[in-house]
């Protein structure tokens, strides 16, 4: 059913620090890892190692140079997946009830038997988050790794999205964002969680949090060390009148 | 966005299809027996040829029948619907007609109505989408019914009611054109607001997430349609429009006259039709410094 739950009983979500992404794509390596031994249809690759690879990733690490009018620019890594939006526009325009939000958790999810592959839940998408399977012909997006998160077969520490078990800064966070005393809740709160694309109205349930402000570093360029010693002596000062002389 | 050939193919004739079918359910002209068939057969082949160009474009046509489930949210659901229900009362209605020669008014308008219906609902699925602000339009409803209506009358032979429509049709799309050119800056939507990095300063996309190409980019971001953009939109619109009015005041509103206007409007329409596409900016673009 491709109507939205009036609320759903969890927001679960991600918090990603672009204070802390260092960049390093590991994220969006684990998740093609799990997602493709995993859930629903495998994220395919064509002509992997011909001239034009092409494949489907359900998460992405953007990176963009942001000049302050006074400071020099800072580089932000922006990993990018499904924010699972409270009011997800991919969710109503699907025709065939194929696209859905879960009442219980607010995950929003593809039931790929039933996806025709239209692609109009990816054009309604702003994000991005979306991706056609080259190979299956069907929608693929973030579970959340919903297959994961319940899974009692792991070890606890183990029942978190893969991006987020991966990552080696701990700039990734999961949990209940609907829950305003849970640890990610509290995180939000702490540095000014942001929305992407708030003008979109789609509510994003995942937050951003902003990068903290740098340290006043000058843009003149480096001055020579000072000499420690001017005076030179021994064999050093004898080799020093020598060359003088010469 | 990317021009689908056969997105172009389904929207134009399906819209002229069922811009002729309009016009044959209110018994404009009011046809029966081997007339009937004749203009029947050419609406229900453009209509029905378009829907089913539509189903190339699917990565799963064997599931399409899915697609009528979902009316209560969805606007595609309810074109399906609603093209299925127009198709099914005209084609009862055209079949007294051919066969009886016995037309039943209710029928031929409630018909005319779903086949409007159909061609407001197909404008309502490309309207609704905020992520592509030159689309996100009342004014993409009328361009599509207005353009429907022209077509279809310059089709069922309706001489003044086809000049009439044309020139509505040529100023919506004028307008359109316009409004859709400042759509994009108009709509909010930047990099900054993208990235919420704005604050901070100036924002500019430093490395895409890959080297190569995604689904994204090629679905989104189609920039090679664009080149000609300018010379299009004068061929869409002498075409599309300004010839077939010429036509019809010059040599009146013969079957020749009209159906040249027709054809040269069907030809301008398609071209209409692929800047609508290839011209449409989606906001995901920004993220990779692209529109």
């Amino acid at each position: 059913m491709t109507l939205l739950p009036e609320t759903t009983d969890k927001k679960l979500g991600l918090v990603i620090d672009l204070d802390t992404c260092v960049g390093c794509h590991a994220c969006v390596i684990s998740c093609k890892g799990w997602n493709t031994e995993n859930y629903g249809a495998p994220l395919s690759d064509q002509d992997a190692y011909g001239a034009e690879p092409v494949g489907t990733f359900l998460n992405r690490v953007h990176s963009f140079e942001v000049t302050p009018d006074e400071t020099p620019a800072q580089l932000i890594h922006f990993p990018k997946s499904c924010l699972h939006c409270e009011d997800a526009p991919c969710v109503t325009v699907c025709p065939t009830g194929a696209s859905y939000k879960r009442v219980e958790d607010g995950i929003v999810l593809v039931n790929e038997d039933h996806c025709i592959g239209c692609g109009l839940c990816a054009w309604a998408c702003p994000y991005g988050a979306r991706e056609m399977d080259g190979e299956a012909k069907v929608m693929k997006k973030c579970t959340l790794c919903v297959d994961r998160i319940y899974n009692e077969n792991l070890p606890e520490e183990d029942r978190v999205p893969s991006c987020v078990r991966t990552c080696p800064a701990g700039a990734r966070h999961f949990g209940d964002l609907g829950d305003p005393s849970s640890a990610v809740s509290v995180l939000v709160e702490e540095r000014g969680g942001m929305d992407l694309m708030p003008e979109q109205g789609t509510k994003p349930v995942n937050k951003y949090l902003p990068p903290r402000l740098k340290d006043d570093i000058s843009t003149a360029a480096p001055q020579p060390l000072a000499p420690v010693a001017a005076e030179a002596k021994g064999f050093v000062g004898w080799l020093d009148k020598m060359l003088d002389t010469v | 966005m990317h021009p689908a050939p056969s997105v172009i193919v389904f929207t134009t004739l399906s819209g002229l299809g069922f811009g002729l079918l309009f016009w044959l359910g209110i018994g404009l002209p009011a046809v029966s027996y081997l007339g009937a068939l004749l203009y029947f057969a050419l609406a229900f082949a453009l209509a029905v040829g378009g829907l089913l160009a539509s189903t190339f474009h699917l990565g799963h046509p064997e599931r399409a029948w899915r697609a009528f489930t979902q009316w209560r949210s969805s606007w595609l659901s309810r074109e399906g619907v609603c093209a299925v229900a127009a198709l099914l009362v005209l084609g009862l209605h055209a079949f007294l007609l051919v066969f009886f020669g016995k037309s039943i008014a209710v029928l031929g308008f409630v018909g005319a109505a779903l086949a409007l219906g159909t061609v407001f609902t197909t404008a309502m699925i490309y309207t609704q989408l905020k992520t592509v602000p030159r689309w996100n339009t009342p004014i993409t409803p009328v361009l599509f019914l207005s353009l429907s209506l022209a077509g279809g009358a310059l089709l069922a032979g309706q001489g003044w009611a086809a000049l009439v429509l044309l020139l509505i049709a040529g100023v919506t799309q004028i307008f359109w054109w316009l409004r859709g050119d400042r759509a994009f800056s108009d709509s909010g939507t930047d990099l900054a607001s993208a990235t919420g990095l704005g604050s901070i300063g100036t924002v500019r996309s430093f490395e895409p997430p890959h080297t190569g190409t995604n689904y994204l980019l090629r679905e989104f971001v189609h920039e090679v349609g664009r080149k000609h953009a300018q010379k299009l939109r004068v061929i869409a619109g002498v075409a599309g429009f300004a010839m077939p009015a010429v036509l019809l005041v010059l040599f009146g509103f013969g079957w020749f006259a009209m159906a040249l206007a027709a054809l040269l409007h069907a030809g301008g329409v398609a071209a209409s039709r692929w800047l609508f596409f290839a011209e449409a900016e989606h906001v995901v673009g920004l993220y990779y410094g692209k529109r």
